[in-house]
């Protein structure tokens, strides 16, 4: 196992949300220290975009509480907030706006503005080559240049906390490459990064620790030397993600294309 | 190993299926294109979401009270024009052409702009266009849909006026049969020409870049006629003093307006049925001129559709460069601080570069042109006009610049929330004060609605040449009445939000912007009602020098004013609650 985390920027204790008498996030207790880059696992509906929604202050918890660097979400969300950076799983922003106004926008609304935030911005935008999409509305962007805006309007604050929903959805293998690279570097400077994906092979080279998530719970939580040690022999992430969530009941495919 | 085993097998399924599609298919048939439409339109009807049984239960009120009211008017009118020897029947007609004319004219906008969005714009389209389903069903499916969305207000609106026709007329029970076939080519032709517009401007213009286009034609040709209309000042028209014989003033009514409009056919067979004198040529001309029309539609639709669609998949791309109206506003709101001001300016550029939004200013600025150019023909200046009169009729004005006030605020302000609902991810996990968001909505609407009605009730007691005391209450009191409008939309907007409606324009139409509008007609009223004693009191104390009593004029202006402030402060309370607790 690893060392006890130390200064923890994300603290989930008994976090649960209820759709009536659907339980999606079911009692989770986590904590994510700082300068770690954290993977969410699970099948699809298994509690993880409702989870990090709650991180994010998007979705009010049922019950238990969310802490971002050690400030409750729910007494204080606006100092709590101000901490974190979210990129969500869907890119859908203002469509008249351009992107350097996007970006100017999200700077704002986290009380920056100025030259720093400027420089910033075309810093990142040249990252992801979107300089010279820069003054174009949004609305003329494709899907994958909205995600990539949508990535750099979260680093444009320089928050403490970023949480991500799906990153690698709609993205060109370049801006992948680009986007694990930043992903590192951020971790590597002591920010922590929390993350859902479906792309088992980046979350095992990327990922200091792996939740993985089924039905609401998280079911193993770890390094991928602590969930291969409580695996039976030493296996891969797939393995190891589809004997927890119990995906190999699969149907025989022949069957299904017989059908 | 399983997997040799299982290839023979495998590959014999494989070559059965490869025999299929090369024409084989069978074609969907149109009813099933139509059938998650259906399906939609059938979840919403039996959806038993909360306070459903409340809304319908009130739309139909509100819709029978309306009904009711059309009906009421229309038939006191054919009842008089009945009693009236000769031109009776001649004036009616006159009537129902002028209402079939204008139900025409806007039943071509509005299917040219719907037609834009059912065939280019849909999300459905994807799928539709990539299935195997045949061009002419795909056409039919989607006319249809074009049809219904933009025919619904207008069918609507035709029931109380047709069954006041039928009624006063003794039209039978034959009647409603006719009025029937009559209305069914009525709505599809403009459908058809409208599509065929549509699919034509698509195939010269990007989709989004026609929508802007459209935008602005029709803000500009719904504007030009209502100034042409009021310009021509229809009620001297009406009097027949106004022509020289009575001969000529009947060969006028007897002349059709305009032979070759299917309004003119529409209203010759409805007529002719309610008088006795059966026109067939005028429905045969309707049913096979539509008729003509789909097919044509379907015939164009067959060459460009697939053009005009893969084109409107273009978007139109719009370089904006940081000019120096855009320096010059950040300077101006820097007192704001950064969360406002970025807030107040993100508001105005999604305003300002949605032609959609901007275009209806168009109409909106003649709008108020023809209101004032009325109250300049008011006869307020001859004999027997009383200085009482003079001051009373500002007074009442202030309600119908109140109405027009809800309007705008209903169209520009009641929106604002629901916008945001695809973007609340980015506002809800941002550390902005959710106060901070409808205070800045609620300045952009306000700031200028203010501007607006000051500048009506200023202009309309200037040229009434109203005393300084009236001319202070009523603008103190559209004041006070355009913040609790304001207040209203903006919390009424958020109370009963419309995230997933795409078009803004259709969002001022929902239930809750129909509670918007009867909440701020029965405040102006109450205020009207409270400032009216006191302001008699005044004018009696003027004209005829009863004395006036001072306790009943703070009263009165008080409680209008503690009124319109409530107004203001509760609903936008209520709206900040709602909003700290949205999850989406």
């Amino acid at each position: 196992m690893t060392l006890p985390p130390t200064s923890p920027m994300i603290e989930l204790t008994g976090l649960t949300k209820r759709y009536g008498s659907f339980t999606a996030v079911n009692a989770i207790d986590l904590t994510v220290p700082a300068g770690e880059l954290f993977g969410f696992l699970g099948p699809n509906g298994a509690g993880k975009t409702t989870t990090l929604r709650m991180i994010a202050g998007i979705l009010k918890p049922t019950a238990g509480t969310v802490r971002i660097a050690g400030i409750d979400l729910a007494a204080d969300p606006i100092a709590a907030k101000a901490q974190l950076g979210f990129i969500p799983d869907r890119p859908f922003i203002y469509e008249k706006l351009t992107g350097g106004e996007f970006l100017r926008f999200v700077a704002g609304l986290f009380g920056q503005s100025g030259a720093e935030i400027e420089h910033r911005a075309r810093e990142l935008m040249a990252l992801f080559d979107l300089e010279e999409w820069r003054d174009e509305l949004v609305e003329s962007y494709s899907h994958g240049m909205r995600q990539k805006l949508i990535i750099a309007s979260a680093f444009v604050h320089r928050p403490a906390v970023i949480v991500v929903d799906e990153p690698h959805v709609g993205l060109d293998p370049k801006s992948i490459k680009i986007l694990r690279d930043l992903f590192r570097e951020y971790t590597r400077r002591g920010h922590t990064i929390m993350m859902s994906t479906h792309t088992l092979d980046a979350a095992e080279s990327l990922c200091d620790r792996i939740a993985i998530m089924h039905a609401g719970r998280i079911v193993a939580c770890g390094s991928m030397a602590d969930l291969r040690s409580g695996s039976a022999h030493d296996s891969g992430l797939e393995e190891i993600f589809l004997r927890l969530t119990g995906q190999r009941a699969a149907r025989n495919l022949v069957d299904v294309l017989d059908a | 190993m399983t997997a040799p085993a299982n290839r023979p097998h495998a590959a014999a399924h494989v070559a059965a299926h490869d025999g299929v599609p090369t024409g084989a298919l069978p074609d969907a048939p149109l009813l099933h294109v139509l059938t998650p439409k259906w399906l939609t339109a059938r979840a919403r009807t039996v959806s038993t979401a909360d306070g459903r049984g409340t809304r319908v239960a009130l739309l139909g009120v509100v819709g029978l009270l309306f009904w009711s009211v059309v009906f009421a008017v229309l038939y006191r009118l054919l009842a008089y024009f009945k009693n009236v020897q000769e031109i009776g029947p001649l004036l009616a007609g006159k009537l129902l052409g002028l209402m079939l004319v204008t139900f025409f004219s806007i039943l071509l906008l509005s299917n040219v702009i719907t037609a834009l969005s059912s065939f280019f714009l849909a999300k459905d389209l994807d799928l539709l266009v990539s299935a195997p389903v045949d061009w002419l069903r795909v056409y039919l499916a989607k006319l249809l849909e074009t049809v219904l969305a933009s025919s619904w207000m207008v069918a609507l609106m035709a029931i109380p006026m047709l069954a006041a026709y039928g009624i006063a007329y003794r039209g039978g029970w034959a009647f409603p049969l006719l009025a029937v076939a009559v209305f069914v080519p009525f709505l599809v032709l403009p459908s058809a020409v409208g599509s065929a517009l549509t699919l034509l401007l698509v195939n010269v213009f990007p989709a989004r870049r026609t929508r802007d286009i459209l935008s602005v034609i029709a803000g500009v040709t719904a504007a030009g006629i209502v100034l042409l209309f009021r310009l021509v000042r229809p009620e001297r028209l009406a009097r027949p003093e106004g022509f020289r014989s009575l001969v000529e003033f009947v060969s006028v009514l007897r002349t059709p307006t305009s032979p070759l409009l299917p309004s003119e056919w529409a209203q010759r067979t409805i007529m002719g049925a309610l008088t006795g004198h059966q026109d067939w040529l005028a429905l045969y001309l309707l049913w096979t001129t539509a008729a003509v029309a789909v097919t044509c539609g379907a015939l164009l639709h067959r060459t460009l559709y697939l053009h005009g669609f893969s084109k409107a998949q273009e978007s139109a791309q719009r370089v904006i460069q940081a000019g120096r109206w855009s320096a010059l506003g950040q300077q101006l709101l820097a007192p704001l601080g950064v969360l406002r001001r970025e807030l107040v300016v993100k508001e105005l550029r999604l305003f300002f570069r949605d032609t959609t939004q901007w275009s209806q200013l168009i109409l909106l600025a003649v709008l108020v042109v023809v209101y004032v150019f009325n109250i300049k023909f008011l006869p307020l200046h001859g004999e027997g006009v009383t200085f009482f009169l003079v001051n009373v009729i500002p007074f009442l004005n202030l309600v119908l610049a109140g109405f027009v006030l809800a309007s705008i605020a209903a169209r520009f302000i009641f929106p604002g929330v629901s916008l945001e609902g695809r973007t609340l991810w980015l506002l809800r996990s941002s550390p902005m004060p959710v106060r901070d968001l409808l205070w800045a909505k609620f300045w952009v609407g306000t700031a200028p609605l203010l501007v607006l009605a000051i500048g009506i009730v200023g202009v309309t007691d200037y040229l009434l040449q109203v005393s300084a005391f009236m001319f202070l209450v009523s603008v103190l009191s559209i004041t006070l009445l355009t913040f609790a409008v304001s207040g209203m939309a903006i919390a009424f907007g958020t109370l009963f939000p419309q995230y997933e409606t795409e078009n803004a324009a259709q969002i001022p139409t929902s239930f809750g912007g129909l509670l918007f509008m009867m909440a701020s007609i029965t405040l102006i009223g109450i205020v009207v009602v409270l400032e009216a004693k006191p302001v008699y009191g005044y004018l009696s104390a003027e004209a005829f020098g009863t004395p006036a009593d001072p306790t009943e004029m703070i009263m009165g202006f008080t409680a209008a004013a503690l009124l319109c402030v409530a107004a203001t402060v509760v609903p936008i309370r209520a709206a900040l609650r709602r909003l700290e607790v949205v999850e989406r």
